[in-house]
């Protein structure tokens, strides 16, 4: 059955990793996946990778990406590299 | 950086991406969406992970920097390898060693004192054209300092130098990577165009251009539109002073100008010897390994090294060595010469070898005199050197200081070599560099040498500061009656009294006198009593000169003590400019006039007021009227205080009832301005306060009962209290309107200030339409004031717009008890007569500088309505203040 929402932590070791293994459950979430950044302190360019390619992923099956307690410092090189846009945040 | 063939070609960068393949402008977007990610994600990284990173990458350098000069002189066949060398270890150690303490990320200077701080931003990403002279050198300076700074570089080397620099870049990146830069954060152009430069000078995500080349490199990066440091080419000129240390001099040139072949374009160019020691400074010149040219073989050199069409030098020569030269001009030269010589006679295309010669050629001239000297420096300077380097030799500071007024450089080396003086941090404090900035001379947007700090966006938060307040009165107030007899404690061998003829005649003079010690000469100078002219003033000081005075007693009301103030001034300082002292201003402490300090004379004033209003006898402020220029002149200065005041109140006991009434409103005036003004403070507000208390409830009772002796001493009292005020937190816009209104239908000051301060209570107590910018106020504090005042008086009331209308009408109460007429109309004049004044009026009341520190900046038509409410009377006002709030 399709789930409404679904909150993934992400660690900041696995970051990549994570957000692989999410992408390939996009089919099972109808409307939105949350994505906690609370445990994560910075993100390299690696990281952006991979959240664009998870913006996409998420674009393609009509998914929102919500990402809580992102910190200042990873909200700003978001917006720097013009990803914020993809992704609605929460506290 | 040379004006090569090679270089010259950058001169025609297309600014336009047309030509490029849709794969080119693939792979440039590939580059800058790296470098804005690596700038991005760099913006998290703390000053120790750079500070890591930085002292890493310079290591690498220093460790390659053999390897890499090798590949420099291999790819470019410039320069001497020993130098390159060199270079890249300044370029890393020495500029690590001006950097490694210096904070770049977050906070970077703190200013307490000043409340503010600094905060580093890096730019992003950077675009960087690396030049063919010096390329690694420059390559390595410029990852340092991206480090450092948090920034991502895209590198576009010479492309006759590509090899070296992508080398350079590779082994910086892998460094840095490998210390935990972000992927990305350098790059290196493959095998690029001059279109693949012009679409990365003009791409969005690019933050600056650092553009270390010729003319062309820099015009192109300006003209980019995007912000650049553009830094170019140079033509040396030397001074060698006959004061000058010959020997150390001729050293410094020789390894200035040979080091790395002359490549560094600070490096000497033309040198102007004075004529004195000329030949024992080309003498020393041979001893050391150069070959002194003859006009024949000068001649020779011009031709094969010098361009004639363009008057450039020519690309071949640049980096060569002087035999490879001489060689290539068919001059017969020993082998071991390190540096040819060229005397030359002038500056400019008629004398070729005066321009840039990034090779080991010198020229030389010989300088008759200082003037001449330094005339050709200046030639040399204006012939493609403008905002280089200058050179002197010399032990003469005045011709060095003459030579540094005059060098448009922005570095004047001294007593040491061009080129590596230039660099910085060898011979001299300079910050180490390898792009000189030419300042406006030269094109540039710096003249300082590029370092960290134009690789960051500085923001400054300045904080609110606490403004600095005063409260200054004259040192010396005496009160009560009888006060009169503290005259004469003060010595004096000469006194002027000045007075006005009622006064004399009433013995108020007499019963001054009386307290004047016997030894001293008295003069009693009659003025008359009106507000003083230009030409009264000047007589007091005639008076004053001739009895050569060392004490003023002003007696009399405010026109007498005003006249003493500026006869005062005019005697001690008989130059000051009394128009010049009135010059408008907006705040005491930065006005652009200064007050006299210096004095010829010396006198006490003490000023004994025998009204109860202007209050003068403490006040800075003194009002004259010039009437052959037919203008009044107002003086506000500290300097202007009375050193003494006396406040007795039986000069005023015979005061008429109406004169009494007027004088008290001016001082409630005086009071309630100050309270609610911008520049109030709780100790202006303590003494307005204070002084309103005491006029709502004395003046009534001396008006009515005027030999009252308590009356009349509480309001002799009240209006000194409240000029204390006015003094240091000035009046507002009742006074502005007053003094409109009253000069223009000659209504006296009291009466005139009484008619508007109702309308005027009301006015600052409601919202106003725009607010004054003031750094002694927090927030808009005027209807609160009023109220606080209301409470005073207990007035009662619960909102603070209940308390200010109870404000309001006491006020009018008190205008009706005193007999003030209702309104401008009761004065007899006519709604067309006033209809008719009205813009004079309002641009009168609008120049006046007594609303500067009025709470509400009035409006041109607000003031109009002020007037217009004036003329319509008491009873109207009506008040909406800014909130109910009461917390003053």
């Amino acid at each position: 059955m399709a789930m409404t929402a679904v909150w993934l932590k992400i660690d900041e070791v696995r970051f990549v990793q994570a957000l692989q293994e999410a992408g390939k459950k996009m089919d099972s979430v109808d409307d939105e996946v949350v994505l906690d950044f609370s445990s994560v302190r910075r993100i390299d360019p690696r990281a952006l990778r991979a959240m664009e390619e998870f913006a996409g992923i998420a674009a393609d099956n009509g998914v929102k990406v919500v990402l809580s307690d992102v910190n200042v410092g990873i909200y700003k090189v978001l917006k720097l590299v013009k990803l914020a846009w993809r992704f609605s945040f929460a506290s | 950086m040379s004006i090569s063939e090679a270089v010259q070609e950058r001169v025609q960068i297309p600014l336009g991406p047309e030509s490029l393949s849709k794969e080119r402008i693939a792979y440039l977007e590939r580059l800058v969406c790296q470098a804005r990610t690596a700038a991005a994600v760099f913006t998290q990284f703390t000053q120790e992970d750079v500070d890591h990173i930085v002292k890493a990458i310079v290591l690498a350098g220093l460790e390659q920097a053999q390897h890499l000069a090798r590949l420099a002189v291999e790819d470019t066949g410039i320069g001497v390898m020993e130098d390159k060398v060199l270079k890249n270890m300044v370029a890393t150690e020495f500029v690590y060693d001006y950097i490694k303490d210096k904070r770049t990320v977050g906070v970077i200077r703190e200013f307490p004192e000043r409340n503010l701080v600094e905060i580093a931003d890096p730019i992003g990403v950077i675009f960087s054209l690396t030049p063919i002279t010096n390329p690694t050198s420059t390559v390595l300076f410029k990852c340092v300092m991206a480090i450092k700074t948090r920034n991502a570089v895209i590198f576009s080397p010479h492309p006759n130098a590509w090899r070296c620099c992508s080398e350079a870049v590779n082994i910086m990146y892998e460094t840095a990577l490998k210390h935990g830069a972000p992927e990305g954060v350098f790059t290196c152009l493959e095998s690029h165009t001059l279109q693949d430069n012009a679409y990365l000078m003009q791409h969005k995500d690019v933050g600056l251009i650092d553009a270390t080349g010729g003319p062309g490199v820099v015009k192109a990066a300006y003209s980019s539109g995007k912000p650049a440091l553009g830094v170019g080419p140079g033509n040396t000129p030397v001074y060698l002073e006959k004061t000058a240390d010959v020997s150390t001099a001729v050293v410094d040139i020789i390894l200035s100008k040979t080091f790395d072949n002359g490549t560094i374009c600070a490096s000497e160019q033309t040198v102007v010897i004075d004529d004195e020691i000329y030949d024992l400074v080309l003498k020393r010149f041979a001893e050391l390994g150069t070959h002194i040219c003859n006009e024949k073989e000068t001649e020779l050199l011009a031709r094969t090294v010098i361009d004639p069409k363009t008057g450039f030098m020519q690309p071949m020569a640049v980096g060569q060595k002087a035999t490879d030269i001489a060689r290539l001009a068919g001059l017969s030269v020993k082998p071991d010469t390190k540096l040819l010589i060229a005397p030359i006679q002038g500056v400019g295309r008629e004398h070729p070898l005066s321009v840039e010669k990034l090779f080991p050629l010198l020229a030389v001239y010989r300088a008759k005199s200082v003037d001449e000297a330094l005339r050709v420096c200046v030639d040399v300077n204006h012939t493609g050197g403008l905002g280089h380097t200058a050179v002197i030799f010399s032990r003469n500071d005045e011709v060095i200081r003459r030579f540094g007024e005059v060098m448009n450089a922005g570095r004047i080396i001294v007593n040491s070599p061009g080129s590596i003086g230039a660099l910085g941090a060898v011979y001299n404090d300079l910050v180490p560099t390898f792009s000189f900035g030419c300042g406006t001379g030269g094109g540039n947007s710096t003249t300082d040498n590029v370092n960290i700090y134009h690789y960051l966006n500085i923001k400054r938060v300045a904080r609110r500061t606490q403004a600095h307040m005063w409260f200054r009165v004259p040192n010396q107030i005496y009160f009560n009656l009888n006060a009169v007899e503290n005259v004469r404690q003060f010595p004096s061998r000469s006194t002027i009294i000045v007075t006005n003829p009622a006064l004399e005649q009433i013995g108020h003079v007499d019963l001054v006198r009386r307290y004047i010690p016997e030894a001293t000469h008295v003069h009693v100078s009659v003025i008359p009593d009106a507000e003083p002219e230009l030409k009264v003033v000047m007589q007091g000081v005639e008076s004053l000169n001739f009895y050569k005075a060392d004490q003023i007693i002003a007696l009399g009301g405010g026109s007498v003590i005003d006249a003493a103030k500026i006869m005062k001034l005019k005697y001690e300082s008989p130059d000051a400019d009394l128009k010049e002292l009135a010059a408008p201003f907006l705040d005491l402490r930065k006005r652009v006039i200064r007050y006299p300090t210096e004095k010829i004379n010396r006198v006490r004033l003490i000023a004994i007021s025998t009204t109860s209003g202007t209050g003068s006898e403490v006040t800075p402020f003194a009002v004259l009227t010039d009437k052959e220029r037919g203008r009044k002149v107002t003086l506000a200065d500290y300097s202007l205080s009375p050193d003494v005041a006396i406040v007795d109140p039986q000069f005023v006991m015979s005061m008429p009832k109406g004169l009494t009434a007027d004088t008290g409103i001016d001082c409630l005036t005086h009071a309630l301005e100050a309270a609610v003004s911008s520049y109030a403070s709780a100790y202006t507000d303590s003494n307005a306060m204070q002084a309103i208390r005491m006029v709502f409830k004395y003046l009534p009772i001396a008006y009515e009962h005027p030999r009252d002796e308590e009356a009349r001493s509480m309001m002799h009292n009240a209006a000194c209290i409240a000029a204390m005020a006015f003094a240091n937190a000035s009046v507002g816009v009742n006074h502005a309107l007053a003094h409109a209104f009253g000069a223009h239908f000659g209504v006296a000051h009291g009466r005139a200030n009484a008619l508007m301060l109702p309308h005027v209570i009301a006015y600052n107590a409601s919202v106003p339409t725009k607010f004054v910018p003031s750094p002694y106020q927090k927030g808009y504090l005027a209807h609160k004031k009023y109220a606080t005042i209301a409470d005073l008086l207990g007035l009662g009331g619960h909102a603070i717009d209940e308390k200010v209308k109870n404000l309001v009408l006491a006020t009018e109460q008190l205008l009706d008890q005193l007999g003030f007429p209702r309104s401008i109309a009761d004065l007899g004049i006519s709604k067309g007569e006033f209809e008719q004044a009205i813009p004079d009026l309002t641009k009168l009341a609008f120049d006046d500088p007594s609303w500067r520190s009025n709470p509400r900046m009035p409006l041109m038509r607000e003031l109009s309505e002020l007037f217009w409410k004036a003329y319509r009377g008491r009873g109207l006002a009506k008040v909406a203040c800014v909130s109910q709030q009461q917390t003053v």
